[in-house]
């Protein structure tokens, strides 16, 4: 138990120097890769959480991002920028006077984006299965809509230019660092394992005193504040946000993370995040012409990844891990050639 | 004392009368079984009292026990129409005719998530690993390991729980209702798919926790030799009409029920 902290927190440890290294050493292009990567984590968890750990089949993650991704913006974008957003019609106060440090901004966001969650799930999470998935995705591009049309709150369909570019590689892995420590504390605590049994068994869960309600609103809340903060991370990275960012295709990004990783795993997530993110960077060159009489087929890459989907619905349904998940003792067993029965490492 | 009583409760789907005008009485420790055939409304009958469905008309009264100044009092209370984690959270656990396990979590975690209706910790506390959820932890996984000795199932506490064999995962359900804390145990089928012999020991085994656990046992069964051998009272259901009630031994011998059980001769 205690061997195992310690190779946590070398872990950890490891983790910053090589973060450090990165961030002094390699070109923007990759360090902005590996900043999508770690905010895919951020969201990749957020959206496990409440769709492969409590089995609640949400689709309005693009939603609770741009409730997360707006609310940064509007905070930590200076004075004069604001000014120059809105020219069309004047940013309504108090927001026009103000302007907040960026890890407020954030924690704002992943509040505000759970009480928005709280909103629409206290009605809605009676819904199950496909009917949740359709309530959800609704409620998406309800809020979508509606920041295409408050043009003195979100400068609707024009969007924010020149939010300040604060993430960084510190921001990102940190916060995918802390969501990890957060998902698996959760869900090895009794409320954790409370959402499981929602997961595998409604009606046996009710019936052994666990309020579906309660429950399902927590999950989904703390699921939409996390993606509130992912949102923010990656409008205060790449520096523009419109409305047409948060479309479904965002939210089917993730769930491809999420089925591929594994429902229910947070190792999985971690991994997938990583994979896909890096994959759809280096498929680009499937959207140029390939051979010199071909002309360039636009979208071929994404055409991979569905493919890819498909495949893992039909084949693998547990996607990479399953519900399995990391841990010190499996992954020296892996290392370690004696066999269990011979005194090996579990 | 009767620490459960239902007032008249119907149930309706659209025209069928499930259950009709169905009279309960559970007095405290007691065995009680509720027979009938196939579809007389006895698993309906349970539904309403856990509160799966809300009965069409009727009441259900429930005795809650609390102290005050170091007596037990017993307040009736109406608990019709209250949700089933509430009903839980009263002292009233069931199991399921179609065992209902957390298939894919070990047989520990089943038995834990039973203990969490009576947690007091919030969930930072239970994510932060605070002292107070560390303490509670402590006591459910106690708890829980005693309560898998007790139904044999220490020894496997890590595995999947639908890996175990079906006697022992009717054990596992019943292991995880006595986790909730009840005064009244609801029993579903206990000795569905049961042979003779572990059927006997199913007998010896509900005894045996309603003396431990000072519960009051309600079952409904379809094995004759274990509800005539284990209950006090018996209940019987016919087309959603109660037929009968009384012991074992005036049920035996109820010319009604052997006619709903055996069919009636046309031209006698």
């Amino acid at each position: 138990m205690k061997k195992n902290m310690i190779y946590t927190i070398t872990a950890i440890i490891v983790l910053f120097v090589l973060v450090y290294i990165a961030d002094t050493t390699l070109d923007s292009y990759i360090l902005r890769i590996l900043n999508l990567c770690a905010i895919y984590t951020v969201l990749g968890l957020s959206m496990n959480l409440i769709n492969g750990f409590t089995g609640l089949f949400s689709l309005g993650h693009a939603g609770f991002m741009a409730v997360g991704a707006y609310t940064t913006a509007m905070l930590t974008m200076p004075l004069a920028t604001k000014q120059m957003n809105f020219f069309l019609a004047p940013l309504i106060s108090p927001l026009d006077k103000i302007v907040w440090p960026f890890l407020p901004s954030l924690l704002l966001a992943g509040l505000l984006s759970a009480f928005v969650a709280f909103l629409i799930g206290a009605p809605v999470l009676r819904l199950k299965g496909d009917y949740l998935a359709i309530a959800t995705l609704g409620f998406s591009e309800i809020i979508r809509v509606i920041f295409t049309n408050t043009q003195r709150l979100t400068n609707g369909a024009l969007g924010l230019k020149g939010i300040p570019a604060t993430t960084n590689l510190w921001w990102t892995c940190g916060t995918a660092a802390f969501t990890v420590f957060i998902m698996v504390s959760l869900i090895n605590s009794s409320y954790g394992r409370a959402f499981k049994a929602i997961r595998e068994d409604e009606i046996a869960a009710e019936s052994m005193g666990v309020s579906l309600f309660k429950h399902k609103v927590l999950s989904f809340m703390i699921g939409a504040f996390f993606a509130g903060i992912g949102g923010g991370l990656l409008g205060n990275l790449i520096g523009a946000i419109d409305p047409l960012m948060f479309r479904f295709f965002m939210t089917y990004n993730i769930l491809l993370i999420i089925v591929l990783g594994g429902m229910g795993s947070i190792t999985g997530t971690v991994i997938s995040a990583f994979i896909i993110t890096i994959a759809q960077e280096f498929l680009r060159f499937l959207d140029e012409p390939i051979f010199p009489s071909v002309p360039a087929l636009p979208g071929l890459r994404m055409v991979v990844f569905s493919i890819l989907l498909m495949v893992v619905v039909l084949f693998f349904r547990r996607g990479l891990m399953g519900t399995r998940e990391f841990s010190w003792n499996k992954f020296f067993g892996f290392f370690s050639k004696k066999p269990l029965a011979k005194g090996g490492a579990e | 004392m009767n620490v459960l009583k239902t007032d008249n409760i119907t149930m309706q789907f659209g025209g069928l009368t499930a259950v009709k005008e169905f009279n309960l009485e559970l007095n405290k420790g007691e065995i009680v079984a509720l027979i009938g055939p196939n579809g007389a409304g006895k698993t309906t009958a349970f539904n309403m009292i856990t509160g799966v469905y809300h009965p069409t008309r009727g009441r259900i009264l429930f005795s809650e026990k609390s102290t005050v100044e170091g007596k037990e009092v017993y307040t009736e209370k109406d608990i019709t129409g209250l949700r089933p984690d509430q009903i839980t959270g009263l002292g009233i656990a069931r199991t399921f005719q179609n065992i209902r396990l957390f298939k894919d979590l070990s047989v520990l975690d089943n038995v834990l998530i039973a203990n969490h209706l009576r947690i007091n910790s919030n969930v930072f506390e239970a994510t932060f690993k605070l002292p107070r959820y560390r303490e509670e932890e402590k006591q459910m996984v106690e708890k829980s390991m005693n309560l898998l000795e007790k139904v044999g199932l220490a020894e496997c506490k890590d595995e999947k729980s639908s890996s175990l064999p079906y006697g022992q995962q009717r054990r596992l359900e019943i292991a995880r209702a006595l986790a909730t804390n009840p005064s009244i145990l609801l029993l579903d089928e206990p000795a569905a798919g049961m042979n003779p012999k572990e059927s006997e020991d199913l007998t010896v085994f509900i005894r045996k926790i309603r003396d431990e656990f000072d519960l009051t046992v309600f079952l409904i069964e379809h094995h004759m030799q274990v509800v005539m051998g284990i209950s006090d009272r018996i209940y019987v259901l016919d087309y959603g009409i109660t037929i009968a009630k009384g012991s074992p031994y005036e049920i035996q011998n109820n010319q009604r029920v052997i006619e709903a059980y055996l069919g009636v001769d046309e031209d006698a």
